[in-house]
C-alpha cells in the first residue's frame, strides 16, 4: 500500500544482473541522476534500459554505456549523445528505436495491465517491420506489444511519505507512465513533505504504484541548468 | 535579410490565430520569432507542453523547463503541462492544426525522409512519424539541395520514411513549392531567383503556372 523509505544504496540493491530498467526523464526534466549514479557505482551489468532518450554526454544514462553496464537500449531517440550512437554503430549495445508516442503508449499498455494495441504509426517505414498486422474495419493496422519493465527508476520534485508523487513543470514525461509498468517502482524525490501535505488532486502518481522511496539530501550538479 | 531569414519569415505566415502548432527541432523552432505577438497561437512541445512560452536565457531559465529541442523556455497565461502519454494523444487524434518540419528528403507525391541516414546519422525518430502523419496540415522547411548540392526535393525517396505522402506545402530559401494530387506546384519565389534557377535545381518535374508568381 505504502511506499518503504529506504536509503538510495539499498533502494539500487535489490536490482540484478540483467533487470529490464525504466528510466524516467526526457533530457534532463524528470531523469532520476542520482538513482543512476548509484547504479553506476554499484555496477549491475546486462541491463536493458528504457527511456526517452540516452541524455547528454557524461550525464546519466551515458555513465551507464560507458562503464559497460548496458545490453540493450529501448528508446525514442538518441540525438543529443553521439557516445550511444557510436556504440550502437559499432555493435557494442542493441538499439531498438520506438516512436516517442508509440513508446509511451506501449509503456501505459502495460501499466494498465493490458496486451497490445494497433495503430498506423510507422506504418510506412521500417519500424514496421516484423509486426504483425490486422486490417481492422478497412484500414491497415499492426500491433504494438506492451512494455513492462522489472524496475522503475523515477525524479519527482515532491512525494508525501505514503509515496504519493508530483513530478514540476516539463519533468512529468514518462514518469508517470513508468510508475505504472514495472514490477518493482523506485522514485527519488527532492522533497519529502509531512503527510497529507500534497493536495489530493495534485497528485500525478498514487502511492500504490510506488514501493520505495528515497529522499534527495542535496541535488548534483546534473539536474542543473546546463549551458552549451 | 538573408534568404534562410526570408524562408523563415514566409513560413510564418502559415500560423494563423487560434492555431495549435508543433514546431520541429533546429530551424522551424524559429518560425514563431516571426509571428506577431498580438496572434494567439498554442505551440505544442512534445514532452509535455501546451503553451510554451518564448525562450529564456540560462539565468532565467527553470531547470524543469525546456522543449522537446532542449532549450529553456518559459509558460505563458494558461500553459498547460502533462506526460507523453497524452502529449501524443494530442497528436494522433487530430488536435495539432499544423507543424512544421526538417527535411532530408521529400518526394513529388509527399514522402518525407527526416529521421535516418543508414550508416552515417541515426539519431532515432522521436516523434517524427506522429507529426508527420496525423498533424492536420504538415509543411517542411529547409534547404533546396544538401551540403554536396543535390536536391533534397526528389522522384521517390532514396532514405529510409518518416511517413508516406503527408507533406502538403515545402518552403526552401529559394520557392515555395505546394504537394498535390501527386505531383509539385511552383507556387512563390524568392526575391531575385527565377523559375528556371528552382526548375535546375529541383530533382522532380515541377508543375510551373503560367500567370507571374508571387515573391517572398
Amino acid at each position: 500500500m505504502a511506499a518503504q523509505i529506504v536509503d538510495i544504496e539499498s533502494a539500487i540493491a535489490a536490482i540484478g544482473d540483467g533487470a529490464s530498467v525504466m528510466i524516467g526523464g526526457f533530457g534532463v526534466p524528470g531523469t532520476p541522476f542520482c538513482l543512476l549514479d548509484e547504479l553506476v557505482r554499484q555496477g549491475q551489468k546486462g541491463l536493458t534500459l528504457i527511456k526517452n532518450d540516452a541524455n547528454e554526454k557524461g550525464m546519466g544514462v551515458d555513465r551507464l554505456l560507458r562503464n559497460g553496464q548496458v545490453k540493450r537500449l529501448i528508446v525514442s531517440h538518441l540525438g543529443l549523445n553521439s557516445n550511444a550512437i557510436e556504440m550502437m554503430n559499432r555493435g557494442r549495445i542493441e538499439v531498438e528505436l520506438c516512436p516517442q508516442g508509440i513508446l509511451a503508449e506501449r509503456i501505459r499498455n502495460a501499466g494498465g495491465g493490458l496486451f497490445g494495441f494497433l495503430t498506423d504509426i510507422g506504418i510506412d517505414t521500417v519500424l514496421a517491420e516484423g509486426k504483425p498486422r490486422f486490417e481492422i474495419d478497412g484500414r491497415e493496422l499492426m500491433l504494438e506489444r506492451p512494455l513492462r519493465a522489472d524496475f522503475a527508476l523515477l525524479h519527482a520534485a515532491s512525494a508525501d511519505p505514503l509515496g504519493n508523487l508530483v513530478y514540476a513543470a516539463a519533468a512529468q514525461n514518462f514518469n508517470p507512465l513508468m510508475a505504472m509498468a514495472a514490477d518493482h517502482v523506485i522514485a527519488e524525490a527532492e522533497r519529502v513533505t509531512d503527510p497529507g501535505e500534497l493536495a489530493p488532486a495534485t497528485i500525478h502518481t498514487p502511492a500504490p504504484f510506488v514501493d520505495r522511496l528515497v529522499q534527495l539530501a542535496e541535488l548534483t550538479e546534473n539536474y542543473g541548468v546546463i549551458r552549451r | 535579410m538573408d534568404a534562410r531569414e526570408r524562408m523563415i519569415r514566409r513560413a510564418a505566415l502559415e500560423i494563423g490565430a487560434g492555431m495549435t502548432v508543433n514546431l520541429g527541432i533546429g530551424l522551424p523552432t524559429r518560425v514563431i520569432d516571426h509571428v506577431d505577438h498580438g496572434v494567439p497561437v498554442c505551440l505544442h512541445s512534445e514532452n509535455g507542453i501546451a503553451g510554451v512560452g518564448p525562450g529564456v536565457d540560462y539565468e532565467r531559465a527553470d531547470r524543469n523547463l525546456i522543449d522537446a529541442g532542449g532549450a529553456y523556455v518559459s509558460t505563458l497565461p494558461g500553459t498547460a503541462f502533462f506526460d507523453s502519454a497524452v502529449s501524443f494523444a494530442l497528436v494522433r487524434r487530430g488536435r495539432l492544426d499544423l507543424t512544421v518540419l526538417g527535411a532530408f528528403e521529400v518526394a513529388m507525391n509527399g514522402d518525407l525522409a527526416n529521421w535516418m541516414i543508414p550508416g552515417l546519422f541515426t539519431p532515432g525518430v522521436g516523434g517524427g512519424m506522429e507529426l508527420a502523419q496525423k498533424a492536420r496540415r504538415v509543411v517542411v522547411m529547409m534547404t533546396h539541395c544538401d551540403k554536396q548540392g543535390r536536391s533534397k526535393i526528389v522522384r521517390e525517396c532514396s532514405l529510409p520514411l518518416t511517413a508516406k505522402a503527408c507533406v502538403d506545402r515545402i518552403y526552401t530559401e529559394l520557392a515555395v513549392i505546394d504537394v498535390d494530387g501527386g505531383a509539385l506546384w511552383l507556387r512563390e519565389l524568392a526575391d531575385g531567383v527565377s523559375v528556371d534557377e528552382v526548375v535546375a535545381a529541383t530533382g522532380a518535374p515541377l508543375q510551373v503556372p503560367e500567370e507571374k508568381l508571387p515573391t517572398f
